[in-house]
C-alpha cells in the first residue's frame, strides 16, 4: 500500500491557505495586516501561493506607529513592490494629530497602545469586513482560546464568551452590518514552525532579526535599541550590544536578545534551546497579568 | 533524533488529539506534565504562574493555571471554552484541544473533537468509569475520534494496583462494546507523580504495554486519512487578470478525501459534466509549471481542467464512477449548541464544505441521554449540549458521504439567520 503522508508544516500551510482563500472567498473587503515582523511575511508568502498565479486579491495594510525599524520598513516597502501588492498605511501620528489619540507620558511611553484606534479608524475608513493577521495560539494564553475567524462587534470588540464554536474546517464568517473579523491562519502555528517554514521555503527577512551590533539601553530586564523615540533615565547608559530581535514591533517596546545567531540555522538552534517565549521580549504584555485579553477586548490585533 | 534538525523536522507528522476532563480528575496535570517535559512550558510561562500560585496562597504550583487562560475563568477557577496547546517531540507535533469535561460543556467537547485524531480520556482509578467516561467516550464515538487511550490516573492513590486497573479496564470494554470505537489503549498513570506519562514506571512491573508519550509519538495515523472517494470541494475560482495567463482558469480548494492525478477524468457537481484533470499545481512553488503528479487529503491545490466548463464555489469535483450521495432530505446527528432551543420546523442557514444553502428541521426523531446513552423518543426539546438525530431538508442539493465515511463530506453545520451564531453541528447518517 503506498502511504500519503503529509509532513506537519506541509499540513499547517494546507490548512492557512484554506483559510485565507476561505477569508477571500466569504468576505467583500477582505485586507493583510503587515507589521513587516516574520509572522506577517509569512502571511504574505501564504497568500501569494494561495491565489498564485493571479495576485493577492486584497490589499496589505500597515499600522505605522511612526515609530519602526528602519529595516523593517525598508524591507516592506522592498516587498511590496516585487510581488505587486497594493499597500495601505494607517498612521498613527495621523491619529495624534487628528486628536483621536493621545501619546503615552512618562518613561515607558509607547504607541502600542494607540495602534488600536489608528487601526480601527482604519478598517472602518476603508470598510474592510475581515483582516487577516499573523497571529498565533501559542504566543500568549489570551490566544490559545482564539478562532481562525474571530468575531468583531460594531465597536471592533472581541467578545471572549461571544465567540461561535468552529467546528471541522467549516469556518462561518457571516456577519450583521458594521460588525467585522480578524482571521489567523496561522493560528495553529508555534515560534519553531514559523522558523522552520521560513527556513524550508527560504523566505527573506529583515535584517534586524540576525545578530547585529546596535546601541542599547538595559532597562527592567529588557534590552531596549537606543533611538529619538526613547528617553533615557538619568542613570541609564547606551551600550553597543550584539544582539538580534525575536519578534519585531514598536521600537520602543520590542525588546532585543543577546545573539550571535546570525543565520537561520543558528536562530532555530537557538530558539529549540531557549527557555523563554518570545513575547517575553515584549513590555506590552507585561503591564498586567491580562494585557493582552484586556487589549483583544478593546480590538488589538 | 534532534528537534532542531531541520531535515528531522521536516519528517515530523502533525497528531491533533483531545482531552476532556473536570477540574479534579489530573487533567490540568497531565497536560502541564507532557508540556513540561516536552521543554514546551517557558520560563517566563513558568514564573507567571508560580507568581499567581503565590498570590493565591496556594501550596504548590498550580499548573492548571497555565491551561485557563481567560479572566473570567481565572475567577471561577473553570475552563469555559476550548484552549489549544502546543507541543512537539522528534517524532511528531502535537496539538491539544483542552476542554473541559462537565456537561454544560458538551458544546466545547464536540467542537475540540472535530479535528482530532486521538482522544485522551482520563478515568480516576479510585472512582473507575462514571458518568462524565460515558459522555467523553460517546462524544470520541459520535465525532468518529479514529483512535482512543484511556489513561486510568491516580494509580499511586491506589498502591499501583493492578487489580483496579484490569477492573477498570473491564469495565471500560463494557461501555466501548456499545459505541462505535475501534482502537482503544489503556495505561495505568499517576500524571502527579509522572508513572507511565514519558518514562515506565517502576511502581507498576505488571504493565508491560507503553508510556502514555511513545503511544502519543508511535500510534498509526497515515491511515486516518480517506484516499479511496475523491473529493474536491472547490472553494475559489482562480482567474488571474493578467495576459501572460489570460486563458488560466484554475479551481483552488482543500481535497476532502482520495487521490487526484492529470489524467483523471472527473466529474463536476451539480451540473454532471465531465471532464480531465489537466495539471495540479501544488503549494511548494511559486512557479506556473512545477506541476505535482498527484494531490491528497489535506493537500490545499489549485487544479486545472482540459475543457472549460462552468464550474463555481460550492460545486464539487469527484471521480466519474465514486460519487457522493446528492439530496435535499439528510439525515443528521446534531448537537445544539446554542442558548435558543432547537425550532422545530424552523429554518437555518446552513454550510456544508464549500457551500451554503438555508434547511428546514423536517423531523426531530430522538434526543439521546449522554450519560446512560438511552434514546429518549419522547422528549423533542433540543436544547443547549442536547444531541439529537433529525431529519432536514435543504434549499439546495448537498453533494455529502456519511460521516462515518468521511468527516469532511459528512459535517455540516447549521447558523441562526438573525445572529449568525453557529447554532448546530451535524454528522451525518
Amino acid at each position: 500500500m503506498i502511504l500519503y503522508n503529509l509532513n506537519h508544516l506541509r499540513i499547517l500551510e494546507s490548512e492557512a491557505i484554506y483559510v485565507i482563500r476561505e477569508t477571500a472567498a466569504q468576505f467583500e473587503r477582505p485586507a493583510l495586516l503587515f507589521s513587516g515582523g516574520k509572522d506577517s511575511i509569512v502571511m504574505v508568502h501564504l497568500a501569494r501561493k494561495a491565489f498564485f498565479p493571479a495576485r493577492i486579491p486584497f490589499p496589505l495594510v500597515h499600522i505605522d506607529t511612526g515609530h519602526n525599524f528602519p529595516e523593517t520598513i525598508t524591507f516592506r516597502d522592498k516587498l511590496v513592490s516585487e510581488i505587486g501588492a497594493t499597500l495601505l498605511v494607517g498612521s498613527v501620528q495621523d491619529s495624534i494629530d487628528k486628536g483621536r489619540a493621545v501619546e503615552e507620558k512618562g518613561i515607558n511611553a509607547s504607541r502600542n497602545m494607540l495602534q488600536t484606534i489608528t487601526l480601527l479608524d482604519t478598517i472602518e475608513e476603508n470598510k474592510f469586513d475581515a483582516c487577516l493577521g499573523g497571529a498565533r495560539r501559542d504566543e500568549e494564553k489570551a490566544r490559545a482560546k482564539e478562532r481562525f475567524f474571530s468575531h468583531r462587534d460594531e465597536f471592533g470588540q472581541w467578545d471572549p464568551k461571544n465567540q461561535r464554536p468552529e467546528l471541522w474546517n467549516l469556518m462561518n464568517g457571516k456577519k450583521n452590518i458594521g460588525e467585522h473579523f480578524r482571521v489567523f491562519p496561522l493560528s495553529n502555528w508555534t515560534e519553531m514552525d514559523v522558523w522552520q517554514y521560513i527556513a524550508m521555503e527560504g523566505l527573506e527577512l529583515p535584517t534586524i532579526y540576525f545578530a547585529h551590533d546596535r546601541d542599547c539601553v538595559q532597562r527592567d530586564g529588557q534590552i531596549l535599541s537606543a533611538s529619538d523615540y526613547l528617553s533615557l533615565r538619568p542613570e541609564e547608559k547606551i551600550e553597543r550590544m550584539h544582539v538580534r530581535y525575536r519578534t519585531v514591533g514598536d521600537m520602543t517596546c520590542t525588546g532585543a536578545v543577546l545573539s550571535p545567531a546570525s543565520t537561520l540555522s543558528d536562530i532555530i538552534h537557538e530558539i529549540a534551546a531557549s527557555r523563554t517565549t518570545e513575547r517575553g521580549t515584549r513590555t506590552d504584555d507585561k503591564r498586567s497579568e491580562t494585557a493582552m485579553e484586556d487589549r483583544k477586548k478593546q480590538g488589538y490585533f | 533524533m534532534d528537534i532542531r534538525d531541520l531535515d528531522n523536522y521536516h519528517n515530523m507528522e502533525l497528531l491533533r488529539f483531545t482531552t476532556a476532563g473536570s477540574v479534579d480528575d489530573g487533567k490540568s496535570t497531565l497536560i502541564g506534565r507532557l508540556l513540561y517535559d516536552s521543554k514546551s512550558i517557558f520560563e517566563d510561562q513558568l514564573e507567571a504562574v508560580e507568581r499567581t500560585s503565590k498570590l493565591k496562597g496556594f501550596e504548590h504550583v498550580d499548573l492548571a493555571l497555565l491551561t485557563d487562560g481567560l479572566k473570567a475563568e481565572r475567577e471561577q477557577g473553570i475552563t469555559i471554552d476550548v484552549a489549544y496547546r502546543y507541543f512537539a517531540t522528534p517524532k511528531r507535533k502535537f496539538i491539544i484541544a483542552d476542554t473541559p469535561g462537565h456537561i454544560q460543556y458538551t458544546r466545547n467537547m464536540v467542537t475540540g473533537a472535530s479535528t482530532a485524531n486521538l482522544a485522551l480520556i482520563l478515568v480516576d482509578a479510585r472512582k473507575g468509569i462514571l458518568e462524565q467516561t460515558n459522555r467523553h467516550s460517546f462524544i470520541a464515538s459520535l465525532l468518529q475520534i479514529p483512535h482512543i487511550i484511556v489513561c486510568i490516573n491516580k494509580m499511586d492513590l491506589v498502591d499501583y494496583s493492578q487489580e483496579v486497573f484490569d477492573r477498570t479496564v473491564s469495565e471500560y470494554k463494557k461501555l466501548s462494546s456499545r459505541l462505535d470505537v475501534k482502537d482503544v489503549h489503556f495505561i495505568p498513570i499517576s500524571a502527579l507523580k509522572g508513572d507511565n506519562v514519558v518514562d515506565k514506571s517502576e511502581n507498576m512491573p505488571w504493565y508491560q504495554g507503553s508510556t502514555l508519550m511513545y503511544l502519543l509519538e508511535n500510534i498509526h495515523i497515515s491511515s486516518d486519512e480517506n484516499h479511496i472517494d475523491c473529493r474536491f470541494p472547490v472553494q475559489y475560482v482562480i482567474r488571474p487578470q493578467a495576459t501572460e495567463f489570460h486563458d488560466f482558469r484554475g479551481y483552488a480548494g482543500r481535497i476532502a478525501s482520495g487521490v487526484f492525478k492529470p489524467g483523471d477524468m472527473v466529474k463536476i457537481l451539480p451540473s454532471g459534466f465531465t471532464s480531465r484533470i489537466k495539471s495540479i499545481l501544488p503549494l511548494h512553488a511559486l512557479n506556473i509549471t512545477d506541476t505535482i503528479d498527484e494531490a491528497f487529503s489535506p493537500m490545499s491545490v489549485t487544479m486545472t481542467l482540459d475543457t472549460d466548463v462552468d464550474i463555481s464555489r460550492g460545486d464539487m469535483i469527484v471521480r466519474e464512477n465514486n460519487n457522493p450521495t446528492v439530496s435535499q432530505d439528510i439525515d443528521m446527528m446534531i448537537c445544539w449548541m446554542s442558548e435558543k432551543p432547537m425550532m422545530a420546523n424552523g429554518k437555518y442557514a446552513v454550510k456544508h464544505t464549500s457551500k451554503d444553502a438555508r434547511c428546514i428541521i423536517k423531523e426531530i426523531r430522538y434526543k439521546v441521554d449522554i450519560n446512560s446513552l438511552h434514546r429518549l423518543e419522547n422528549d423533542k426539546n433540543i436544547g443547549m449540549n442536547d444531541i439529537a438525530r433529525i431529519q432536514i431538508r435543504t434549499t439546495l442539493p448537498l453533494f455529502f458521504d456519511s460521516y462515518r465515511k468521511n468527516r469532511i463530506t459528512g459535517s455540516i453545520i447549521l447558523i441562526d439567520e438573525a445572529t449568525n451564531e453557529t447554532v448546530g453541528a451535524g454528522m451525518i447518517i
